[in-house]
C-alpha cells in the first residue's frame, strides 16, 4: 500500500464532520472518492495535504501512512516533497505563463553562474531549453497534444486541465496524484481524453485518487470506489459490476424510517391541478452566476405549493433564484400570475412581492456591522416603505427606531433568535441565529412568492428544525408559495410536495416527495441522458464547482 | 465572426489609445509653438538622458502586479541626501556623483523595505499607499534635511545651512557636479550635444531588466504579479518578492534622482523630489504602458512624447491663444490627466475581463433568445 | 490592564497619542508664556473654518465610496460660487447666500459627474479620485485665464492675463459667520455664528441618515450585495453620496473663504482633500465608517494640533516644525487607515 488512512476525524470547533474514515491505495491504483456536498471530501484531502486551516482548527485524529510509515505533514510542501501531486478544482495556473513556465513553477531549472553562490540560486537565469523539455516529457506520459509554448490564457479548458495534471507529472518522485473534480469544467470529449490519460498513468504505477460528481465517469475509470455521507464512509465498493445509480443512492441515502416520518406532515395536494393557473412560470431561463450556471430551465409552480429544487453542487440550482431575483445576469421569461417580470433587477421582484433568503448569507443575506433590528426590517422599508414616518407632507421619510425595534423584537421571540437585544450586531451572532434573521427579513417583506436557498447550510440541528418548521408553518398560515433551493435532499423531501432534480444547468426530472431515492439519484448523477445519440450537439460544459 | 473582429479592434484601441492621443496632441501643437527643429532635437536627447533612468525605475514594481510605484519618491529623497553629502564633502565630478549613488544605496534600501512591507499591509491598494507615504517620508525627510542636517549629522560647508546655523538651505547648488556626466564624453553631431555617458547608464539598466526579467527572481515576480495565490501555493516567498520589487525600484529612482539633478545643477531641497514621481509615472503611461504592463519601450517613448509637450505647451499656448500659464496649466493638467486616464482604463479593462469571464462560464447556452435581461 | 487594552483597542492607538499630545501643548501653554484664552479661541475659529470640509467627507465614506480625496472638485465648485458672487458686487449676507447658492449648483453638476465616473471604476476610487481632483484644478485654471468676470476685485490690474491669484472678500462678506453672535472676551474670541452654522449643517445631514435614503445609502456602503438584493439601486445611492460630498465641499470652502478672509484660485485646492481626510481619520472614522462623533472629534484634533504646535514650539525651542509635524501627523494617519483591516472606532 503506497497510502493508507486510518480512523481520520475531524471536528470544526466542536461540529464533526469527519469520523473514522479508513482506507487504502495500491500503487496503479485508482481510487474513488464520492460523496454529497459537505459529505467530507474536501475536508479529508485537507487533512492529507495538511492544510494550515487544519492545524489552526486543532489538528485531526486517526493516522496517515505513507509506504507503510506513519507521517505527519508539516505543511503542504512536505506532502508534496513525499511525492503526493493535487490537481485542484480551480485551476491553479498563472494565465500569462506558458505551458512549460506553468508545468515547472517554481521548480524551474537553472543555469549555473558566479553570481548565485555569493547571493541566491534566484538570480540565475532560467534554463528555458531544459524547460521546455521537461515540461514535453511529462505531457508526453499523458498522451496528449500540447504545445509547451502555449499561453495558459489561450488555452481551451481541456488543455488547461492537463496543464496542471502535467505539473504534479513533472514532480520527481510523485506517486500518488489527488483529483479534485477534474472533470467538472470540461466538455465530454475532452473528459474521454482525460480520463484515459489517467488510465495511462496508472499503468505506469502511479496511484490516483479521483473524486467528481460525475458518477457515470468514477464508475468507469476506478477500480475501487469509496463512498461518503455525513464525515463517515458508507460502502467501499469494487466499481466493476456497480452502476452510477447505485452510487448515487448510497451517496444520498438515509434510513427508511426518518423519510417517512418527517414527510407524513406534508398535505398533499388537493387542488385541482389543471385549471389554476400557476403563480409563478419560467420558460427557457439562463443564468451566469459563476460556478452555478443555469442554461435552460423551464418549470411551473402553484399557489399555494411548497416546490423543491435539489440537485449536486454546482449543476445550476443555485442560479435559479439568484437568477429570477435579478442577483446574477440572466434570461428568459419569467411570469408571475400570468404577466413576465422584468429581468435583472432585483427592485422588480421584491416589488412584485417575491421575496429571497439568500445562499450566500454573509455576502448577500446580512449587513454583519449594523443590528438585528437593520437587517430584519431593512428590505421591508425600502420596498414596502414600512417603518417609516412622514414628515413635512410626506416630503421626508423619516426612519422609525422605535418601529423597527419592536418588529425586530418580535421576530426574536417568534424565531427564538438567541441574541443580546434587537441591536446586537448580526456579525455577532452563531450561523444559526443569523439564518433566523435573514428569514425574518424575508417575512417581514410578506410576500407572495419565497425563494430560499441552502436554508440550513451550515447551521445546527436544534436552528435547522426550526428553520424548516418555520418556513412550513408560514406556508400553512399565509398560502405563502415557497420555493427552496437545497442540497439536502431529505430536507426537501420533509417539506416539499415537488422537487425538480438540476443537473448541469437544466431540469433532469421533477418527482413528487413520495418517490424512491433512487429515483431521485438516477437524476442526480445525470444518468437519464447516458445514452445520448452522436449527433447532439452539448454546451460547453464549463461550471465551476464552488465546494469549500 | 464579426463581433470578435470589432472587439479587437476595440481592444487595440483602448490600448493604444493613449499613445495615439498624444502623438496628435504633439502633432497639432508643435507647428503651433513655432519652436525650431534643432533646438526641439537638443532638449529631447538632453532630457531623454536626464530622465529615462528615473521612468525606468517603475518598471519592476508594474511586473510584480504593484502597479505605479507612486512611493519612489523615497528613492528620489535618498538621492538627494546623498547628493548634500557629496556636496558637503566637496567631492568634485564623477567620482562625487558615483559616490552619491554609493551613499544613496543604503538609504533606498531601508526605504524601499519599509515602503514594500507597508505596501503588503494594504494589498490591493498599493497605489493610493505608496502616494501616502511619499507624502508621509517627505515629512520626515523635511524634519532630517531641516532640523537634523547641521545639529545631530555634521555638516561643514556653511554654504549648505541656513543662516540659523543647522538646516539645509532651501536651494543647493550643485557646480561642482552639474552636467558631468554630459560632459565626460563630449559628442557634437551636427551641433547638437548627445550625452554619451547617459545613454550608457540608461543602457546599463535596460540591460539589467532584460536580464533581472530572464532571472529566477524575474519569473518569480512575474508568477507573483499575476496571481498572488497560484504563487504562494508553489511555495514562492509572496511578500519578499514584492519588497524585493520596490527595493530595487527605490534604489533605481535614488540613482536616477542623481542623474535628473546633476543636470538641472541645483536641488531644490524640499521639493525636488516630490514631482518626480508624477512626472516619472505620467511619462511612463503616455508611451503606451498601463498599470499592469511595461516596458522600456514604453519608458522611452514616453519620456520623448511627455518631454515634448512640456517644450511645446506653453509656446503653443501663447500662439494659439496668446496666453503661456495656459499651456503651463494645460501641461500640468495633460500629467496629473493622463494618470487618471489610465488609472480609469485600468479598472474598466478589469472590469470588461470580468464579464467576459462570466458570459464564458455558461459556454453557447441559453443565448439563443437574444439578450433577455441583462444587467 | 484589560480594561485600558480594551481602550486603547476600541479608541486607536495613533487617536490617543494625537489627543495625549494634544493635551499636553495645552497644559504646557501657561508654562511657557503661551495665552490659552487665544489658543483656545483660534482652535475654535479653525472649528468653525473647517468642520464642513470634514463633514463633506461623511456621505461618500457612509455609501462605500472611500476617502474623498477628489474633494478638490466640491473647492472648485465653491470657488465659482465666491467669484461669481463677487461678480455681482452683492455684499454681506446676501453676497455669502448668493456664493452659497451658486456653489451648490455647481457642486451639483460636478458631483453627478464624478459620481457617475466613480461608478464606473468601483474598486479604485481613492487614486482616481485624487488624480481626477488634480486634473479638474488643471482645467479650472485654465479657466480662471479666460473666464469673463470684470469685477476689478478680481481681475489684475494691467499687465495681468485672468483672475488674480487671491482675492479679498474683505468688503464683501469676511467673517460673517465669524462675527455673527460673536463672543468677544478680552484676546478671547467665540466664533458663535461659524460653529452654529457648523452644528447646523451637521444636524441636516445627521437627518439625512434617518431618512429612507440615507439608510439605504448606510446600507450600501456596509455591504453592497445586500443593498442591492434588498432592491436599492446601488449606483444611485452612490451618485447621490458624491453629489451630496461635493455640495458639502463646495459649501465648506465658502464657509472658509469667509473666515480666512480671501479667495485662492489656481492650484489653491490641489492639496485641500488632503487635511479634510487626516482629520475625519484621526477622529476614528474608518475607510468604509463615518460618523459625526467622528467628525466633531478628528476637526477638533487635528485643528487643536495645527493651531497649538507652532505656538508652542516658537515658545519652547524657538523653531517653527509646525509643518513638518502637520504632514508628518495628517499623512501618517491616512496610511495607518489604509493599512489596518477596516474596523470601525467608537
Amino acid at each position: 500500500m503506497i497510502l493508507s488512512l486510518r480512523g481520520i476525524g475531524k471536528q470544526f470547533y466542536g461540529n464533526r464532520v469527519l469520523s473514522d474514515v479508513s482506507f487504502d491505495v495500491a500503487p496503479g491504483q485508482i481510487v474513488g472518492l464520492v460523496g454529497e456536498n459537505g459529505a467530507g471530501k474536501t475536508t479529508l484531502m485537507k487533512i492529507l495535504f495538511s492544510m494550515p486551516e487544519i492545524h489552526e482548527t486543532g489538528g485531526y485524529e486517526g493516522g496517515i501512512f505513507w509506504n507503510g510509515k506513519e507521517v505527519r505533514f508539516k505543511s503542504p510542501f512536505d506532502a508534496l516533497d513525499a511525492g503526493i501531486g493535487m490537481v485542484h478544482q480551480e485551476f491553479s495556473l498563472i494565465p500569462g505563463f506558458t505551458a512549460a513556465e506553468n508545468i515547472l513553477l517554481n521548480r524551474e531549472p537553472l543555469y549555473k553562474s558566479a553570481l548565485t553562490d555569493i547571493f541566491s540560486p534566484r538570480i540565475s537565469r532560467l534554463d528555458r531549453k531544459t524547460m521546455t523539455e521537461l515540461a514535453k516529457a511529462a505531457i508526453d506520459k499523458l498522451g496528449v497534444a500540447l504545445d509547451p509554448a502555449m499561453l495558459v490564457k489561450e488555452m481551451p479548458v481541456g488543455h488547461k486541465q492537463f496543464t496542471e495534471i502535467a505539473r504534479e507529472l513533472c514532480r520527481a518522485n510523485v506517486k500518488l496524484i489527488v483529483l479534485d473534480e477534474p472533470t467538472a469544467v470540461l466538455t465530454e470529449s475532452e473528459a474521454e481524453v482525460l480520463l484515459s490519460s489517467l488510465r495511462l498513468l496508472a499503468a505506469e504505477g502511479i496511484a490516483l485518487i479521483f473524486i467528481s460528481h460525475r458518477l457515470r465517469e468514477v464508475v468507469e475509470l476506478c477500480d475501487r470506489i469509496v463512498v461518503l455521507r455525513d464525515g463517515k464512509k458508507i460502502e467501499e465498493v469494487p466499481a466493476k459490476g456497480c452502476s452510477a445509480k447505485t452510487i448515487a443512492s448510497l451517496m444520498v441515502g438515509r434510513s427508511v424510517e426518518t423519510q417517512r416520518a418527517e414527510s407524513a406532515g406534508i398535505h398533499e395536494g388537493e387542488k385541482d391541478d389543471d385549471k389554476e393557473e400557476p403563480v409563478l412560470s419560467v420558460e427557457r431561463l439562463w443564468v451566469d452566476m459563476p460556478g452555478e450556471t443555469v442554461r435552460d430551465v423551464t418549470f411551473s409552480v402553484k399557489k399555494g405549493e411548497i416546490f423543491g429544487i435539489g440537485g449536486l453542487a454546482g449543476q445550476g440550482k443555485l442560479g435559479i433564484p439568484n437568477g429570477i431575483m435579478g442577483l446574477s445576469p440572466a434570461g428568459g421569461v419569467v411570469k408571475l400570475h400570468g404577466k413576465p417580470l422584468r429581468m435583472g433587477s432585483p427592485n422588480a421582484a421584491l416589488e412584485r412581492g417575491v421575496a429571497f433568503v439568500s445562499e450566500d448569507r454573509r455576502g448577500v443575506g446580512l449587513l454583519l456591522d449594523e443590528g438585528i433590528d437593520w437587517n430584519i426590517t431593512f428590505s421591508a422599508m425600502q420596498i414596502r416603505d414600512k417603518f417609516l414616518k412622514p414628515l413635512l407632507g410626506g416630503l421626508f421619510q423619516w426612519r422609525s427606531d422605535r418601529e423597527m425595534c419592536s418588529v425586530a423584537n418580535e421576530y426574536i421571540s417568534l424565531l427564538d433568535i438567541k441574541c443580546t437585544g434587537p441591536r446586537q450586531r448580526v456579525g455577532n451572532l452563531s450561523g444559526g441565529n443569523q439564518q433566523k434573521v435573514c428569514l425574518a427579513k424575508a417575512f417581514a417583506l410578506q410576500p407572495d412568492i419565497l425563494f430560499v436557498s441552502e436554508p440550513t447550510r451550515g447551521i445546527d440541528i436544534g436552528a435547522k428544525a426550526i428553520v424548516l418548521e418555520t418556513l412550513k408553518r408560514y406556508n400553512s398560515e399565509y398560502g405563502t408559495t415557497i420555493i427552496m433551493v437545497s442540497s439536502e435532499l431529505e430536507e426537501l423531501r420533509s417539506i416539499c410536495q415537488r422537487i425538480a432534480v438540476i443537473y448541469e444547468g437544466r431540469i433532469e426530472g421533477i418527482l413528487p416527495h413520495t418517490a424512491l431515492l433512487e429515483e431521485f439519484g438516477v437524476l442526480m448523477a445525470g444518468a437519464k441522458d447516458a445514452p445520448k445519440t452522436p449527433n447532439e450537439e452539448r454546451p460547453a460544459e464549463s461550471d465551476r464547482r464552488s465546494e469549500h | 465572426m464579426k463581433s470578435s473582429m470589432k472587439s479587437r479592434l476595440r481592444l487595440f484601441l483602448i490600448e493604444n489609445a493613449v499613445v495615439i492621443l498624444f502623438i496628435v496632441l504633439i502633432a497639432i501643437a508643435i507647428p503651433a509653438s513655432r519652436l525650431p527643429g534643432s533646438f526641439l532635437l537638443q532638449e529631447i536627447l538632453t532630457r531623454l538622458g536626464r530622465s529615462s533612468f528615473l521612468v525606468i525605475a517603475l518598471l519592476l514594481p508594474i511586473m510584480a502586479g504593484m502597479g505605479l510605484n507612486f512611493g519612489m519618491v523615497l528613492g528620489a529623497m535618498a538621492g538627494q541626501i546623498g547628493l548634500i553629502f557629496v556636496m558637503d564633502w566637496g567631492i568634485v565630478g564623477i567620482p562625487g556623483l558615483l559616490l552619491a549613488m554609493l551613499l544613496s544605496l543604503p538609504i533606498s534600501i531601508l526605504l524601499g523595505w519599509l515602503c514594500g512591507s507597508i505596501m503588503n499591509m494594504a494589498k490591493g491598494r498599493e497605489m493610493v499607499t505608496g502616494f501616502i507615504l511619499g507624502f508621509f517620508m517627505n515629512g520626515v525627510y523635511m524634519l532630517f534635511a531641516l532640523y537634523a542636517m547641521g545639529s545631530i549629522i555634521p555638516v561643514t560647508n556653511p554654504e549648505l545651512l541656513l543662516s540659523r546655523g543647522y538646516g539645509i538651505r532651501n536651494v543647493v547648488d550643485l557646480e561642482s557636479v552639474r552636467q558631468a556626466l554630459e560632459r565626460f564624453i563630449p559628442l557634437k553631431v551636427w551641433g547638437v550635444n548627445i550625452p554619451v555617458l547617459n545613454y550608457l547608464f540608461i543602457a546599463a539598466v535596460s540591460a539589467f531588466i532584460v536580464w533581472f526579467r530572464k532571472t529566477k527572481l524575474g519569473q518569480d515576480m512575474r508568477a507573483v504579479g499575476q496571481d498572488r495565490a497560484v504563487a504562494g501555493a508553489t511555495g514562492i516567498a509572496v511578500e519578499r518578492t514584492r519588497i524585493i520589487a520596490i527595493i530595487i525600484s527605490t534604489v533605481l529612482a535614488g540613482f536616477g534622482q542623481i542623474i535628473f539633478l546633476q543636470n538641472l545643477g541645483t536641488i531644490n531641497t524640499t521639493n525636488s523630489h516630490e514631482q518626480t514621481g508624477m512626472f516619472s509615472i505620467a511619462s511612463l503611461l503616455i508611451g503606451g504602458a498601463s498599470v499592469t504592463k511595461a516596458s522600456i519601450p514604453n519608458a522611452l517613448v514616453g519620456v520623448i512624447l511627455f518631454h515634448l509637450l512640456f517644450l511645446v505647451a506653453p509656446m503653443a499656448g501663447k500662439n494659439l491663444i496668446g496666453s503661456g500659464m495656459l499651456g503651463e496649466y494645460f501641461r500640468q493638467f495633460v500629467s496629473y490627466g493622463v494618470i487618471a486616464l489610465s488609472l480609469v482604463l485600468y479598472e474598466w479593462k478589469r472590469a470588461a475581463q470580468e464579464d467576459d469571464a462570466r458570459a464564458l462560464l455558461r459556454g453557447g447556452a441559453g443565448s439563443d433568445d437574444g439578450k433577455g435581461g441583462t444587467l | 490592564m484589560e480594561q485600558i487594552k480594551r481602550f486603547v483597542a476600541d479608541f486607536g492607538l495613533p487617536r490617543i497619542i494625537i489627543a495625549v499630545y494634544l493635551l499636553g501643548l495645552f497644559l504646557m501653554a501657561p508654562m511657557v508664556g503661551v495665552s490659552l484664552p487665544g489658543a483656545l479661541s483660534d482652535t475654535s475659529i479653525r472649528i468653525g473654518m473647517n468642520g464642513i470640509m470634514v463633514l463633506a467627507l461623511v456621505p461618500m465614506i457612509q455609501s462605500g465610496c472611500g476617502l474623498n480625496f477628489g474633494l478638490s472638485l466640491g473647492v472648485i465648485a465653491g470657488l465659482l460660487g465666491a467669484t461669481c458672487s463677487i461678480q455681482t458686487g452683492y455684499v454681506g449676507a446676501r453676497g455669502f447666500l448668493c456664493a452659497i447658492l451658486v456653489s451648490q449648483v455647481f457642486g451639483a453638476i460636478f458631483g453627478y459627474g464624478y459620481g457617475t465616473l466613480l461608478n464606473r471604476v468601483k474598486g479604485g476610487e481613492m487614486m482616481i479620485s485624487t488624480y481626477v481632483g488634480f486634473s479638474s484644478v488643471m482645467v479650472m485654471s485654465i479657466a480662471w485665464l479666460v473666464l469673463p468676470f470684470t469685477s476689478p476685485v478680481m481681475i489684475w490690474g494691467y499687465g495681468g492675463e485672468g483672475l488674480r491669484t487671491t482675492i479679498s472678500v474683505e468688503n464683501f462678506w469676511r467673517h460673517i459667520l465669524d462675527d455673527f453672535l460673536a463672543v468677544q472676551i478680552s484676546d478671547f474670541k467665540f466664533p458663535t455664528g461659524a460653529i452654529l452654522f457648523f452644528l447646523f449643517v451637521s444636524l441636516a445631514i445627521w437627518a439625512f441618515f434617518h431618512l429612507k435614503i440615507g439608510t439605504a445609502m448606510t446600507a450600501v456602503g456596509s455591504n453592497p450585495s445586500y443593498a442591492r438584493a434588498s432592491g436599492v439601486d446601488v449606483n444611485r445611492m452612490r451618485v447621490i453620496s458624491v453629489v451630496l460630498s461635493t455640495m458639502l465641499g463646495a459649501m465648506g470652502i465658502v464657509v472658509y473663504q469667509q473666515s480666512f478672509g480671501f479667495i485662492q484660485l489656481y492650484d489653491g485646492p490641489l492639496y485641500m482633500a488632503f487635511p479634510a481626510v487626516a482629520a475625519i481619520l484621526i477622529g476614528g472614522a474608518g475607510v468604509n465608517k463615518a460618523s459625526l462623533t467622528n467628525v466633531f472629534i478628528g476637526v477638533a484634533l487635528y485643528q487643536g494640533i495645527l493651531t497649538m504646535t507652532p505656538l508652542i514650539f516658537n515658545a519652547v525651542l524657538k523653531l517653527d516644525m509646525s509643518d513638518v509635524i502637520r504632514i508628518i501627523v495628517s499623512n501618517g494617519m491616512i496610511l495607518y487607515a489604509l493599512t489596518r483591516k477596516t474596523k470601525v472606532l467608537k
